[in-house]
């Protein structure tokens, strides 16, 4: 009988518990593993340096776990901001919408760059666009007709590049890098070589022809990775001439085992992409919730300090971790449209 | 199997010669099964001993950290410049700590003060943990303010890992991210016995941090404590209250068949399944907080739930009908006889269940990633209702962390939860030893 009555009693308390659970006073995010490390360094600066706010909850999950959750609705049970590597898109705006999530200020933090890394002790890697499409596209145009990609080597691709195998790691479907790598190199290497028009020439509309330029090979030759950029070095580190495709700050973080390629001759760093010359970078978001402005205790503080120099400048904690920072008058442009409230 | 090894007759005979040849084989396949489980012991012996080879070489190095004393000059220029602490005591939160660390580190060392790439390169070997630490000395004694005091701060991450042979010096100073220059001031500050590894208490008691240094698995623990709280508190009275009737009072129909083969496929669903009910159920339904304890408890209890019931109805089963005949034959009533001789007499083989399933809910992270328990949290949780962690969380989200330094404390944090583990474990076998009766 006594366990009964404990287990009535446990019952009630826990019924009870789920009552209480209204207010909330601390920020909760989620999204982007690419954004996670920023949002860290930025939530525990913020903890420590406003002593009144508890330090934010930063959630992990891919730009689009992060979103799916962000437009799950408004209210304390829902998140406050959305980590993103990329921009949300119309479908998610629409999703948000269908539940009450119709005013999102959108923050952009600054500039990621995309680097392809090998083995340190590997040759010097020089791509373009034009080699990745031909060495990782699913089907390439010969004698005019799709085939299933011949090439099995880089050297196949272009000569002046090593007799390796073609082993590339690439980001998985639901990273927000995997987007910057299909439009910056898939894409831009696809209509270089003039396979697009070639898809288009045969009957395909424009977005099917893209479609088709963006499929990765599935022969084994293209590995998409799906954790994080830890297992691409481990596995960069066990197939000493595989070629990794790594955030910069991961690539800084661990150039002492990695070699970066340069891409169109260009070598990433923080001042080529800044200048917009290293091709393949994408700027960095985080979208708020306005309805949750003024009602979760240390949100709006949060924003403005993450958009401030002090986090986002040159010379900031965050540019140290590798965030390229965005030039002066478009880090002023983000502060002046969230102070003014401006929508999506 | 005693029928298979009956030894062969010793009388001489034709008949028995055929017999013979039958028992050279049988002995050859017992000879060989018994191979067949020695390398099989040997390989799980040797799997194991990878693992723990490559967990403990690994991870030892983060039980201790690295640390450097530094003369601090509580210099009330810094700290409260406007000399408004009396009237404003927020003035003193808000200060620029680190530089009175940075300014202590460079005298050092006997930097020039003016030469700026040297003091930022110096500061830099310093944890910004420094912000807090100072201020809260300075907060629990604000007479220190003017004075000077040696105190242990730690090193940064890069430095503790070039310190711990981490790092390949051999590599260019461009692609590491501790250059010639520190290296050349750690070993300085090494050979006066300034710069020490410490036993790192911080590991246990720092929740998340993106620096190294500075990150722990104290909210993970407490998170991890708080679930499995929750756990015992609700799984193992409903378990055993559900194993008690279905074992003693049910009627044996097909409705009881039905359950019991619910419950056994309930044990075998993938624990991502609970996760989803969680966030269904306790936070959109239910409107229970993301990310707190007592979301990840409720999810791990009915987790753990149907373990507890299998192993109490087979502890139950295991007590001889007899104990049951005695006690009703003595006039006792049904309810009587299970709580005053079925239940205790059961009681080690249901807490050795209880515990394998806790130590199961331990080690569970995937049902606390959709209830938003992967996360960030650097505050230690009060209550259940708090965001935190647990202790497999926090490992994986160390795994995935850029720095050098992580590499160590993930380990450090596998050997942490693999203690635990252990902890739990021999406590099950001690309590089935002690308590166990025979029959």
């Amino acid at each position: 009988m006594k366990t009964l009555r404990l287990t009535a009693a446990v019952l009630l308390a826990s019924a009870a518990f789920a009552g209480a659970a209204a207010a909330r006073d601390q920020v909760q995010i989620a999204g982007s593993s690419t954004v996670l490390p920023y949002a860290k360094i930025v939530a525990e600066t913020f903890g420590e340096i406003f002593p009144t706010y508890k330090t934010p909850i930063v959630e992990s999950g891919g730009s689009s776990g992060g979103l799916k959750e962000f437009c799950k609705g408004v209210g304390p049970q829902t998140i406050d901001i959305a980590n993103s590597s990329r921009s949300i898109r119309d479908s998610e705006i629409e999703a948000c919408a269908e539940n009450g999530v119709t005013e999102i200020q959108e923050i952009r933090i600054g500039y990621d760059g995309i680097v392809f890394a090998t083995d340190i002790n590997g040759p010097d890697f020089k791509l373009t666009p034009k080699d990745v499409y031909l060495a990782l596209a699913a089907n390439i145009i010969v004698d005019g007709k799709a085939v299933a990609n011949p090439n099995k080597k880089w050297s196949d691709v272009n000569a002046d590049l090593p007799d390796w195998d073609i082993n590339a790691y690439i980001p998985g479907e639901k990273h927000g890098t995997r987007e910057v790598f299909e439009d910056k190199l898939l894409e831009v290497g696809c209509e270089e070589v003039g396979d697009k028009q070639v898809h288009i020439d045969g009957g395909m509309d424009k977005k099917a022809a893209g479609k088709a330029c963006i499929a990765v090979r599935k022969d084994g030759g293209a590995v998409d990775i799906d954790g994080d950029y830890t297992e691409t070095l481990a596995r960069i580190d066990s197939n000493k001439t595989g070629v990794g495709v790594f955030g910069l700050a991961f690539y800084e973080n661990n150039a002492d085992k990695l070699k970066v390629a340069t891409v169109n001759d260009i070598v990433p760093d923080t001042e080529s992409i800044a200048a917009g010359i290293y091709p393949v970078s994408r700027p960095l978001f985080f979208y708020v919730k306005k309805a949750h402005l003024g009602v979760i205790p240390g949100l709006k503080e949060y924003v403005e300090f993450f958009t401030s120099d002090q986090m986002i400048g040159p010379d900031s904690p965050l540019a140290e971790y590798g965030l390229v920072s965005a030039p002066e008058n478009e880090r002023e442009d983000v502060r002046k449209s969230f102070t003014d409230g401006k929508l999506l | 199997m005693s029928d298979a090894v009956t030894p062969p007759a010793a009388v001489a005979g034709t008949g028995i010669q055929k017999r013979d040849i039958g028992i050279k084989r049988r002995y050859a396949a017992e000879r060989r099964f018994r191979a067949y489980g020695l390398i099989a012991i040997a390989l799980g012996i040797l799997f194991l001993t990878a693992l723990l080879y490559t967990v403990i070489s690994k991870g030892y190095t983060a039980f201790q950290q690295t640390a450097i004393s530094v003369p601090v000059t509580f210099s009330e220029k810094i700290i409260d410049p406007k000399g408004e602490r009396a009237q404003n005591p927020q003035a003193l939160m808000m200060a620029n700590y680190p530089v009175l660390a940075r300014n202590g580190l460079v005298r050092e060392l006997g930097i020039d003060p003016k030469n700026k790439k040297l003091v930022s390169a110096a500061g830099k070997m310093l944890s910004a943990g420094s912000r807090v630490q100072l201020r809260d000395m300075v907060l629990a004694d604000p007479s220190i303010i003017g004075k000077t005091l040696p105190v242990w701060i730690l090193a940064s991450g890069d430095i503790d890992s070039a310190f711990k042979g981490q790092v390949d010096l051999s590599v260019d100073q461009a692609r590491r991210q501790v250059d010639d220059q520190q290296i050349a001031w750690m070993n300085q500050l090494a050979k006066d016995n300034i710069l020490v590894k410490r036993f790192n208490t911080g590991l246990f008691t720092y929740g998340a941090s993106s620096r190294a240094e500075t990150a722990g698995v104290g909210v993970a623990i407490i998170g991890s404590l708080y679930m499995m709280g929750i756990v015992l508190v609700l799984a193992l009275p409903i378990g055993v209250a559900a194993s008690i009737y279905l074992e003693e009072f049910a009627p044996k129909n097909r409705w009881t068949d039905l359950i019991e083969v619910n419950i056994n496929n309930l044990a075998a669903v993938p624990s991502i399944v609970f996760g989803l009910l969680g966030l269904a159920v306790f936070i959109n339904f239910a409107g229970m907080p993301r990310s707190a304890s007592l979301v990840g408890g409720l999810v791990l209890s009915l987790m753990t739930l149907p373990t507890i019931i299998i192993a109490t109805r087979a502890a139950l089963k295991a007590v001889p009908p007899s104990i049951r005949a005695a006690a009703l034959g003595l006039g006792a009533s049904r309810t009587q006889m299970v709580f005053h001789h079925v239940l205790p007499l059961a009681a080690p083989g249901v807490m050795t269940g209880t515990i394998i399933g806790l130590a199961q809910a331990l080690g569970e992270t995937a049902p606390l990633l959709l209830i938003g328990m992967v996360a960030f949290v650097v505050g230690v949780p009060a209550s259940p209702m708090d965001p935190a962690t647990a202790l497999p969380v926090q490992i994986f989200m160390w795994a995935n962390e850029a720095e050098r330094a992580f590499v160590e404390r993930t380990s450090g944090a596998i050997i942490i939860l693999l203690g635990f583990l252990a902890v739990m474990n021999i406590t099950a076998i001690i309590l089935r030893r002690r308590f166990e009766r025979r029959w």
